[in-house]
């Protein structure tokens, strides 16, 4: 079990994705993967969350040589999903989503991307950067 | 849409004249199988339009999927030191199953550069810091995925095709001429 309040005082970058192992060239978490020191710049934590089953996780993250946590939204499945409004209950899998929590745990910044768009870091970035100092 | 951040300034490696219709500005990393299809693609297109595209390439790699991407990176950086840019960007991406601290110095070689100093180049990380700028940039930019183009300071998502490509350059021109 893994709670957002541990994380209290740094900001947090969520990233709600659909599933593990999507092709590579074009995949939002190995992008994330590269971006992490822009991300270490303003002291932020990364993490990834999917319904995927831990054990999953573990495979995706040594494939693709992951530097961050990826939590599993397993059981009760899209449980944290649904709490954040980004749950596709028709497919079974989360929404591509970002979200951006201040120190303070109040989410600063949300972004729902189509999904089989990559949303890239820029929006991710830039909120970092308006977070109050 | 995403739009190109840094435009493009000399510090860029650019085929083509400034006074070109039409920029065309590439994010690519040399070990991603589909920059190398890109590559052949940006050739053809490059040949179609003639003097009024102007191409450039910028670095992207993804250092953690792709062993040899950074050091590809910096071995062109390198010769473009030596004004051999572009033949190094050519030769990465025509062999990209050979990429390698071994390649890259025959590579150094067949362009008359010095191997060592490539070597010494790399292992002091002389061009690290324009390779990571470039990247930096290009997140900032809304690069997600290699490789990333973007026509005229738009990012374009479009398929990476001949005839794509061809037909959004076109619409560019248009768009340049007739605002």
């Amino acid at each position: 079990m893994f709670s957002l309040s541990e994380l209290l005082g740094k900001p947090v970058i969520l990233a709600f994705y659909p599933a593990d192992f999507s092709p590579t060239c074009g995949d939002q978490i190995g992008l994330y993967n590269e971006v992490l020191p822009e991300f270490q710049k303003f002291g932020a934590e990364l993490l990834g969350i999917s319904v995927d089953g831990p054990w999953c996780h573990a495979a995706f993250a040594k494939a693709r040589n992951l530097h961050f946590r990826l939590l599993s939204d397993f059981e009760p499945k899209g449980a944290v999903a649904r709490q954040y409004g980004v749950y596709r209950a028709a497919d079974g899998i989360s929404e591509r989503a970002l979200f951006v929590i201040g120190k303070d745990g109040v989410i600063t910044w949300s972004y729902l991307s189509p999904i089989r768009e990559n949303p890239g870091a820029d929006g991710i970035l830039e909120a970092l950067e308006n977070l109050p100092k | 849409m995403a739009k190109l951040k840094v435009p493009v300034s000399p510090d860029d490696h650019v085929q083509g004249s400034d006074n070109a219709e039409v920029t065309l500005v590439e994010y690519g990393d040399y070990e991603c199988h589909d920059c190398g299809l890109a590559y052949s693609i940006v050739k053809q297109v490059q040949k179609h339009f003639g003097t009024r595209l102007r191409f450039v390439f910028r670095n992207f790699p993804l250092t953690k999927v792709h062993p040899h991407a950074e050091s590809a990176a910096e071995t062109a950086e390198f010769a473009g030191a030596h004004k051999k840019f572009w033949e190094m960007h050519d030769l990465l991406f025509e062999k990209q199953d050979r990429l390698g601290d071994a390649f890259f110095s025959e590579l150094a070689g067949k362009l008359e550069l010095s191997p060592a100093e490539l070597n010494q180049a790399l292992e002091s990380n002389k061009f690290a810091a324009r390779v990571r700028a470039e990247f930096s940039d290009g997140v900032r930019s809304g690069v997600n995925r290699t490789p990333t183009f973007f026509l005229n300071g738009d990012r374009y998502d479009g398929p990476v095709e001949f005839t794509d490509l061809v037909s959004a350059i076109d619409k560019a021109v248009a768009t340049a001429r007739h605002p």
